[in-house]
C-alpha cells in the first residue's frame, strides 16, 4: 500500500492555477461562435395557472429577433427525456422544456426568444405577453398529499411524487415495546440551494449538413449531457459532441441538463444557427434548482444506558414542480445511509416526496443529507432527555474498530471506517472537557456558549452507471504524457489530483502530464462528478491505466537495454537498471524509438504506448468524519458567532491533503450558510422572495471561520486506499452547528428543531 | 421604463479607455456596461459576470486604481479612464504578488470568482481609510485579518476558500510588496 509517495499524499500545488489566476480560464460564457444568437426566456410570474395564450407578435417585430418559440413551436418532434442514473422507467415529473397548457411555478419557462444580441433578447422577452388564468398554488406538502383537486401535474392524478413504504420488523416492534425511553421529534430543514458563482449556460451549434450537434456547456457530466440531448432529439450519441471547459462550480446543480438547456438545444437544431444561453442570477435563484426542503420525524428507542435499540424514520420531501433528476426524492439513499456511524439494531424508514408549485429540487452536495441532519440532532435531543452529555451518548453507540466488519440495519457493510477515532480526535482537538468547564463558568456570567458534535458516514456512490470510469494514458512522441479522462473538474482540482495519481504510478514527473478533460469527442465515457466518486472511480481508472502503460514502457525498455523487466526501475520519466543510473533511458528516448525508430527494436517490443482502462468500483466506499463546533449566541440579537470549528476526517489515503482540506472547508461553509444565512423563501401565495444576492445571503469572508483539521487515514480496500469526501463537509456541518446552538440555548429550556437558525428565528424562540 | 418597440433607435457612443496600459477606442450601445465592453467588445473575458447586479464582486476591476463592479459601470460614463483587469495584473510572465500568494495559500477552487477577488484585493491594499469594523475612524488602520475579511466581503466565493483568500492577502499585505 502506497501511503505517502512522491506525489500521492503530497499537497502538490494545483496545475490549473496559473490559467485561472490570470484570467485565461475558459468558461462557457467565454465561448464565442461565429453567427451565434442569444437566448432569453420568458417565464411565468404566477405560481400556478392555465396558460390561455402567448402573444409573441410585438417581440417578433423587434429588429434582430430571429425567433420566439413557445411550446407549440418547440416541442413537436422532441422525444422523452430521462436520466441514465434514474433509468427510463423511474418516476419523474412530466417532461416538457417549455410550459404548455399551464404554468407550475414562478419562473416556469413559457417562451424562448432567440436574438442577435442578449441586450435585444432581454428587450424582446419583455414584449412577450402570457395570458395566465391563476389557479390556487400547491405549497404545503402535507396538505398537497391528500389534495386531488389542486394538482401540480394534473396528468399524474396525485401530488405524490414518490413513496418509500416503511419496512417494519418484529425486532423493531420489540425494541420499541421494551425500550426504557422512546424519544420522538420532527426536524425541519428549509429550502436552500447550490448557487455556483457561474450560473448555468451553454452554446449549442447544429450542423445541418453533417447532422451533428456541438454543445459547449457548464456541466458536471458532459457524457450525461450528451445522452440526454441524444434521447430528446433522437440523435445517435456519436453525432453529438459536448465540450465542458472550465466550470465555475456546480455542487450538484450541473449534474444534469434541465429544461432550459434542453430547450436551447432543441432551438438550435430547429433554427440551424448557434445559440448561446447564459442564465442570469435572478433566473438561477428563481429556477435553477433548489434543494434541502424536507422534514424528518425520528423516533429512537433506547435502553436505560442510552444504547439505541431501534429507530423509526419518516421523511416528507418537497420536490417542487420539475425536480432533477427523476422525481427528486433522496429517500432511497437516505434510507441506506441513515444508521451512519452508530450501532442501530433495527430500523424502518418511510418517505414521501411531494410535488408543489415551486422550483424543482436538484441535486446539492450530499442530496440525501437529511439523514445525518436529523439523526445527529436527535442524538443531542435524546442525550438531553437522558441527562447525559451528547459526547458520552455517542461514545456508547458509535461503531468502534472492534465492531468491524459491521453490517448496518440497512445492509451497508463497513470494513474500513473509523467513526470512534474521529469522534475522539475531534473532541480532543476542540478541547471538549475544557470547553464544558469554560461554558459552565461563562453561563454564570450570562454568556450563552454551546458545543455541538456531528458524526457521519459518507458514501462514495459507485453503483449502476456511476460504477465505472475511464482513463487513457498516452506517452506522446516527445516523451510527455497525455492523461485523457472521462471525469472532469468543475472546481475540485481533478486536473491536479488525477495527474498526481498517474505520476505516482507511471513514474513520470508531474510536470510532464497534460490533463485532457470534458470533451466527449476525445475522452472515455465518464459518469461525471457527483456522489463523491472521483477519488474512488476516476482515480482508480487513472491508476490502472498508468500501471498498464508503465508495464509496456518497462517491457520496451527491457528489450532495448537487454535486461530483465524485473531489474528495471522507473523514476522521473526514465527507465533504467536498478542501481545503474547511467543506464536510464528517458521516456522521450523510448517514445522516439516506439514511434519513429521501431525498425531497430527487437521483435515483440511494444510500440503501442497508449492504454485505456475502465475501473469498476464496488457500489459503496465509505469515508467518515466528526465535526465539532463551538458557538456563542447573543440572547439580545439572536446572532450566532462561531468560536471554533474542528473537522476530524478519514477519507483513507489522501491524494492531496491541501485539496482535501479545501473540499472540507467549502462544504462546511455551505452548511453554515444553510443554517445561519441562506433561505429560499416563498410567500404564502407561492411567490419567491429571495431572487437576488441582497435577499439570498451567501456567507462572505466576514462569516467564514478558520477550520481546524484532524486526519485519520484508514485505507479503503481499493487499490490506492482512497475514499471519496467531496460532500461530507456540507452534510455534517448543519447538525453540528444546530447542536452547538441548542447546547448554548439549553439553560433557557429551548431546543430548536427548525432551520434556518437565523437571528430572527432565535429571537422569536427567546421571546415568551 | 417603457418597453422598447420596433423602430426604436439604438443609441451609440464612442468610448476611449486605457485598458491594461493599452489605449482602446470603440463605438458601443450606450447601455453597454463596462463588463460587457471588456468581455464582448475587447475579448477580455477574465472579468466574470456572477450576478450583473453588483452583488457578488466577480466582475471587479480597477478603474483609475480603485476597485469597481464593472457590471454596474456604464462604459460611456468612464470615457478616458484607466482600467486594469485580471489580465493586466501580472508583469509579463511574472505573476502579481497576489496571484502568487493565491497559489501558495490555495485561495480558490473553481476560479470563477478569482479574477474579481484579485482585483478587489489589489485595490483594497491601497485604499486606506476606516471600514465597518475599524475602531478608530480617524486614520488608516493596520490591515489585520479582521479588516481584510471585512474589506473583501463584497467578493463572494461559493467554493468557500475565504480563509485562504484572507491568508493570501494578509501575506502580501505584510510583505509590503504592494506599492
Amino acid at each position: 500500500m502506497t501511503v505517502a509517495g512522491r506525489y500521492v499524499g503530497q499537497s502538490v500545488r494545483r496545475q490549473e492555477d496559473p490559467r485561472l489566476l490570470t484570467g485565461h480560464g475558459r468558461y462557457v460564457d467565454d465561448i464565442v461562435v461565429p453567427g451565434m444568437l442569444h437566448a432569453a426566456f420568458v417565464r411565468s410570474s404566477v405560481p400556478h395557472g392555465l396558460l390561455r395564450g402567448v402573444d409573441t407578435e410585438a417581440a417578433r417585430a423587434l429588429p434582430g429577433v430571429a425567433a420566439v418559440l413557445t411550446a407549440a413551436e418547440l416541442h413537436p418532434g422532441l422525444h422523452p427525456m430521462w436520466q441514465t442514473m434514474m433509468g427510463q422507467d423511474a418516476p419523474a415529473a412530466p417532461f416538457r422544456p417549455l410550459a404548455d397548457a399551464d404554468v407550475r411555478y414562478v419562473g416556469d419557462p413559457i417562451a424562448l426568444v432567440v436574438v442577435e444580441s442578449r441586450y435585444i433578447a432581454e428587450d424582446a422577452a419583455e414584449l412577450v405577453v402570457a395570458d395566465i388564468e391563476p389557479l390556487p398554488p400547491v405549497l404545503d406538502t402535507s396538505a398537497a398529499l391528500g389534495d386531488t383537486a389542486s394538482l401540480v401535474h394534473p396528468e399524474l392524478g396525485s401530488n405524490l411524487a414518490g413513496e418509500l413504504p416503511a419496512a417494519g420488523s418484529p425486532e423493531l416492534d420489540a425494541a420499541f415495546a421494551s425500550a426504557a425511553l422512546v424519544a420522538t421529534e420532527t426536524f425541519h430543514q428549509h429550502r436552500y440551494a447550490c448557487v455556483p458563482m457561474e450560473t448555468r449556460g451553454l452554446v449549442a451549434q447544429w450542423d445541418p449538413a453533417g447532422e451533428q450537434l456541438t454543445v459547449w456547456a457548464a456541466t458536471q457530466g458532459p457524457h450525461e449531457f450528451r445522452a440526454i440531448c441524444g434521447r430528446v432529439l433522437g440523435l445517435p450519441e456519436p453525432r453529438i459532441r459536448v465540450i465542458m471547459g472550465d466550470v465555475g462550480g456546480g455542487f450538484g446543480q450541473k449534474m444534469f441538463p434541465m429544461r432550459e438547456e434542453i430547450a436551447v438545444v432543441a432551438a438550435t437544431r430547429q433554427l440551424g444557427r448557434p445559440v448561446k444561453w447564459i442564465e442570469d442570477r435572478n433566473e438561477n435563484l428563481l429556477g435553477g434548482g433548489h434543494a434541502r426542503e424536507e422534514q424528518m420525524t425520528v423516533s429512537v428507542a433506547a435502553d436505560d444506558a442510552g444504547h439505541f435499540t431501534g429507530v423509526r424514520v419518516e421523511q416528507l420531501e418537497n420536490v417542487g414542480a420539475y425536480p432533477f433528476p427523476g422525481n427528486g426524492s433522496t429517500a432511497m439513499a437516505g434510507s441506506m445511509i441513515f444508521p451512519g456511524p452508530y450501532r442501530i439494531p433495527a430500523l424502518s424508514y418511510a418517505a414521501r416526496a411531494v410535488y408543489t408549485t415551486t422550483c424543482g429540487r436538484c441535486a446539492y452536495r450530499g442530496p440525501w443529507m437529511m439523514e445525518t441532519v436529523a439523526r445527529e440532532q436527535m442524538v443531542d435531543l435524546l442525550a438531553r432527555r437522558l441527562g447525559m452529555d451528547p459526547l458520552e451518548l455517542r461514545r456508547r453507540n458509535v461503531i468502534t474498530a472492534e465492531d468491524l466488519p459491521f453490517t448496518t440495519a440497512s445492509g451497508m457493510v463497513y470494513e474500513t471506517v473509523s467513526p470512534a477515532q474521529t469522534l475522539e480526535q475531534a473532541a480532543e482537538l476542540i478541547g471538549y472537557d475544557a470547553f464544558r468547564r469554560e461554558q459552565a463558568a461563562e453561563r454564570e456570567r450570562g454568556r450563552l456558549l454551546g458545543i455541538g458534535l456531528a458524526l457521519y458516514i459518507e458514501p462514495s456512490q459507485s453503483f449502476g452507471p456511476l460504477g465505472t470510469d475511464g482513463a487513457t494514458v498516452r506517452l506522446e512522441p516527445d516523451g510527455r504524457v497525455a492523461l485523457v479522462m472521462g471525469t472532469a473538474s468543475h472546481g475540485q482540482s481533478l486536473e491536479t489530483t488525477m495527474a498526481q495519481v498517474v505520476a505516482e504510478h507511471l513514474g513520470c514527473d508531474l510536470g510532464d502530464i497534460t490533463f485532457v478533460q470534458g470533451d466527449t469527442a476525445y475522452v472515455p465515457y465518464g459518469a461525471g462528478t457527483g456522489g463523491s466518486r472521483s477519488a474512488v472511480v476516476a482515480a482508480g481508472a487513472a491508476r490502472q491505466a498508468a500501471l498498464a502503460l508503465r508495464e509496456r514502457i518497462v517491457t520496451l525498455a527491457a528489450a532495448v537495454l537487454e535486461a530483465a523487466p524485473s531489474d528495471l526501475e522507473v523514476a522521473s520519466s526514465a527507465v533504467g537498471v536498478r542501481g545503474d543510473p547511467a543506464s536510464a533511458l528517458p521516456f522521450a528516448k523510448l517514445a522516439g524509438l516506439a514511434y519513429f525508430g521501431h525498425a531497430a527494436l527487437p521483435e515483440g517490443a511494444p510500440v503501442a504506448l497508449e492504454v485505456t482502462e475502465r475501473f469498476k468500483a464496488p457500489p459503496f466506499t465509505f469515508s467518515n468524519a466528526c465535526h465539532a463546533a463551538t458557538v456563542e449566541v447573543d440572547a439580545t440579537t439572536g446572532q450566532v458567532s462561531i468560536l471554533r470549528y474542528v473537522v476530524s476526517e478519514d477519507c483513507g489515503v489522501m491524494i492531496n491533503p491541501m485539496v482535501v482540506e479545501g473540499q472540507i472547508a467549502g462544504g462546511v461553509l455551505q452548511g453554515i450558510g444553510g443554517v445561519l444565512y441562506e433561505h429560499m423563501v416563498y410567500d404564502g401565495d407561492g411567490n419567491p422572495l429571495t431572487t437576488t444576492f441582497l435577499d439570498y445571503l451567501l456567507p462572505t469572508a466576514a462569516e467564514a471561520p478558520a477550520i481546524e483539521y484532524g486526519h485519520v487515514e484508514t485505507a479503503s480496500r481499493l487499490p490506492g486506499g482512497a475514499k471519496g469526501m467531496g460532500e461530507g463537509g456540507a452534510i455534517a456541518s448543519p447538525p453540528a452547528l444546530a447542536n452547538a446552538i441548542n447546547d448554548a440555548l439549553a439553560p433557557l429550556g429551548i431546543h430548536l428543531t427548525r432551520q434556518p437558525m437565523s437571528p430572527a428565528a432565535i429571537v422569536a424562540a427567546l421571546t415568551p | 421604463m417603457t418597453a422598447p418597440e420596433a423602430g426604436d433607435q439604438v443609441h451609440t457612443a464612442t468610448v476611449t479607455l486605457t485598458v491594461n496600459g493599452e489605449s482602446r477606442a470603440l463605438e458601443v450601445d450606450t447601455r453597454t456596461s463596462l463588463l460587457d465592453l471588456l468581455r464582448e467588445h475587447l475579448g477580455l473575458t477574465g472579468s466574470k459576470k456572477g450576478c450583473d447586479h453588483g452583488q457578488c464582486g466577480a466582475c471587479t476591476v480597477l478603474i483609475g486604481g480603485r476597485r469597481a463592479n464593472a457590471c454596474l459601470a456604464l462604459a460611456v460614463a468612464h470615457d478616458g479612464a484607466e482600467v486594469t483587469t485580471v489580465e493586466g495584473l501580472a508583469d509579463g510572465d511574472a505573476l502579481h504578488p497576489l496571484q502568487d500568494a493565491f497559489i501558495r495559500y490555495d485561495a480558490f477552487q473553481c476560479g470563477y470568482c478569482t479574477p474579481g477577488q484579485l482585483c478587489s484585493a489589489a485595490g483594497m491594499l491601497t485604499e486606506g481609510g476606516p471600514s465597518a469594523v475599524t475602531a478608530d475612524l480617524t486614520g488608516d488602520p493596520a490591515l489585520t485579518p479582521g479588516e481584510i475579511r471585512e474589506r473583501m466581503s463584497g467578493n463572494l466565493c461559493r467554493c468557500g476558500a475565504y480563509v485562504n483568500i484572507v491568508r493570501a492577502v494578509t501575506a502580501v499585505s505584510t510583505a509590503g510588496t504592494e506599492p
